[in-house]
């Protein structure tokens, strides 16, 4: 029996990861409300110090310190644009430890089996839940990583078998699912983790660049509900509550991002396997477009009234944030009025931009999300355009069959004037022609956004 | 202790307050809060040090110290990565290069 000040410490825990996941919903309370939950996080874990006479005490210590200095190290050295991907990773090690904690326990638990009524069948289906979901987590993750960090194609694969297989990957998991609980063996959760892996595989990699940020939150509530039921198999209530609570919040934020995109998440995830529509790779990248450089393009944002910047994720990536600060400060010093349009899901995942905006110290009041400012564009004279394309990609509206059609996007296409800064001619993320490259309001100022946003305030301050 | 019961009653329960506590999340916090909560399913490092201070077989002893150290990443690298997205939310809500207290503008 547990003593009562652990199930109490327990108990106190879990409320603090409410607290946590309430804290981290608003605005001011979501710093320390990510403390309360790392506080709750690290006493928990040294709660069974304390009551229990733990066996390899030097050797736990020392894996609890290399996992700790891994962690700060990576989370200390990642930068901003690369966060989609670390918490990815994050979440994949997180998912490996609980399917390996689960197959352990599948190993204490197969002597208990002999005895009858020991282990009761739910302990078991539990535990192979655990094993199943947490290594299709782990496959999961480590494919979206490497489709982020661009190790391979962002592009959805697809190939001709793969439906196929990925029904005989379900049935062997059930199958196997369903061995273990009527003849537990450690060969089989091990087969069971093997096919889950292979799941988890088959299941990211169908999907297309732009959809991975939302497989990373549903794989994130995978490893919640993998958690939870790794909660109940080793009887411990922390590890059930915290773990269910992951699980709940991160399927619902899940919904929330799909429903950003206008997207359902059956959809992203099978949409590929249908045959679904990659429009565009091929289509008339040669068509005429009109180019200017930077000191025309100063000329347009200088003498203009109202301008709205749309950041995406090129700026970022470009390094560019502070240089386009710069810009805003000039502009709003000439007495322009200047703001951020930001897109639910600019950046890679919903809120990245903000992240990316405000590691550059742009002032919050700047930043107007979509429906707040989706009215003003059509008294705007100039929409800049920085490293941004689908997110003002008007086939959302006028192209059915397009990926991101029904995705709502920025009415960058109803302002007098619309300057894009882009690298090339390149499709976006989602891999479409945007029309409104073309449109004849439309003027590209081609190179490196940095580089060229360096011209720009130069050409801007000489005005 | 273990009626099946009274944890299906507890996962039900934390089920809807885990959808109830974030119901009214801003688009701008969700990145944060994936992380968030991304390291407090970390918690699974309980549970890792738990079976591996328990186990008297060799092989369950690697497979257990191998869990912990990814477990401990998923925790502390997801609290850690989580606040310094958060650092800057908070930074920009006061002027930073603002000298001591002089009561200017608000």
């Amino acid at each position: 029996m547990t003593p009562i000040w652990v199930q109490l410490t327990y108990l106190a825990c879990a409320v603090c990861f409410i607290l946590a996941l309430k804290g981290l919903s608003g605005p001011k309370t979501a710093r320390i409300g990510n403390l309360i939950g790392a506080a709750a996080a690290v006493v928990a874990v040294a709660v069974p110090f304390f009551y229990l006479d733990l066996d390899h005490l030097a050797l736990i210590l020392v894996a609890i310190a290399i996992g700790t200095a891994g962690g700060v190290f990576g989370a200390q050295r990642v930068q901003m644009t690369q966060m989609p991907q670390m918490v990815a990773l994050f979440n994949g090690v997180g998912g490996g430890a609980a399917a390996l904690v689960a197959l352990l326990e599948l190993h204490e638990l197969i002597p208990l089996t002999e005895i009858d009524g020991a282990v009761n069948w739910f302990t078991l289906a539990a535990t192979a839940f655990t094993i199943l979901v947490g290594s299709i987590s782990f496959a999961g993750s480590v494919v979206t990583f490497a489709k982020l960090q661009e190790l391979m194609t962002s592009r959805p694969v697809v190939f001709p078998g793969l439906p196929i297989l990925f029904g005989a990957s379900g049935i062997a998991a059930v199958v196997l699912g369903v061995v273990t609980v009527t003849g537990p063996a450690v060969w089989v959760g091990v087969v069971l983790a093997l096919v889950g892996l292979l799941i988890g595989l088959l299941l990211v990699l169908p999907v297309g660049g732009a959809d991975v940020p939302i497989v990373i939150s549903l794989l994130n509530a995978f490893t919640g509900l993998t958690v939870a039921a790794g909660g109940y198999v080793l009887d411990n209530v922390v590890l059930l509550v915290a773990g269910t609570l992951v699980g709940a919040s991160g399927t619902f934020l899940t919904m929330l991002m799909a429903k950003a995109m206008g997207r359902s998440v059956a959809n992203i995830l099978f949409g590929a396997l249908k045959g679904g529509s990659t429009l565009g790779s091929g289509e008339a990248s040669d068509r005429p477009v009109k180019s200017a450089g930077p000191e025309d393009v100063a000329i347009l944002l200088g003498y203009a009234d109202r301008v709205i910047v749309v950041p995406g994720y090129g700026l970022a990536v470009a390094q560019a944030q502070h240089t386009l600060r710069e810009l805003v400060e000039v502009l709003i010093a000439r007495g322009t009025k200047v703001d951020y349009a930001i897109h639910p899901v600019a950046g890679r995942m919903p809120g990245h931009m903000n992240v990316l905006l405000a590691e550059a110290q742009v002032p919050y009041e700047q930043l107007v999300e979509m429906d707040e400012i989706n009215g003003e564009f059509k008294h705007t004279d100039v929409v800049l355009v920085v490293g941004a394309n689908d997110v003002v990609n008007p086939a959302a509206k006028t192209t059915p069959g397009a990926p991101i059609y029904g995705m709502p996007i920025l009415n960058a296409d109803e302002a007098q004037q619309v300057v894009f800064m882009k690298r090339s001619m390149r499709p976006g993320f989602a891999g479409i022609e945007n029309e409104l490259l073309f449109d004849p309001r439309t003027t590209l100022l081609f190179g490196d956004a940095k580089d060229s946003l360096g011209k720009l305030l130069n050409a801007v301050k000489a005005l | 202790m273990s009626e099946p019961i009274v944890w299906l009653t507890i996962f039900v329960l934390s089920v809807f307050v885990g959808i109830d506590v974030i119901a009214k999340v801003s688009s701008t916090l969700q990145t944060p809060l994936m992380s968030g909560a991304n390291a407090i399913h970390g918690i699974i490092l309980l549970g890792a040090v738990i079976v591996t201070g328990t186990t008297d077989n060799d092989v369950a002893l690697v497979v257990g110290l191998v869990a912990i150290v990814l477990a401990a990443i998923n925790m502390v690298g997801g609290f850690v990565v989580t606040d310094r997205m958060l650092q800057m939310f908070v930074r920009k809500k006061k002027p930073a290069p603002a000298p001591t207290s002089d009561g200017g503008a608000a």
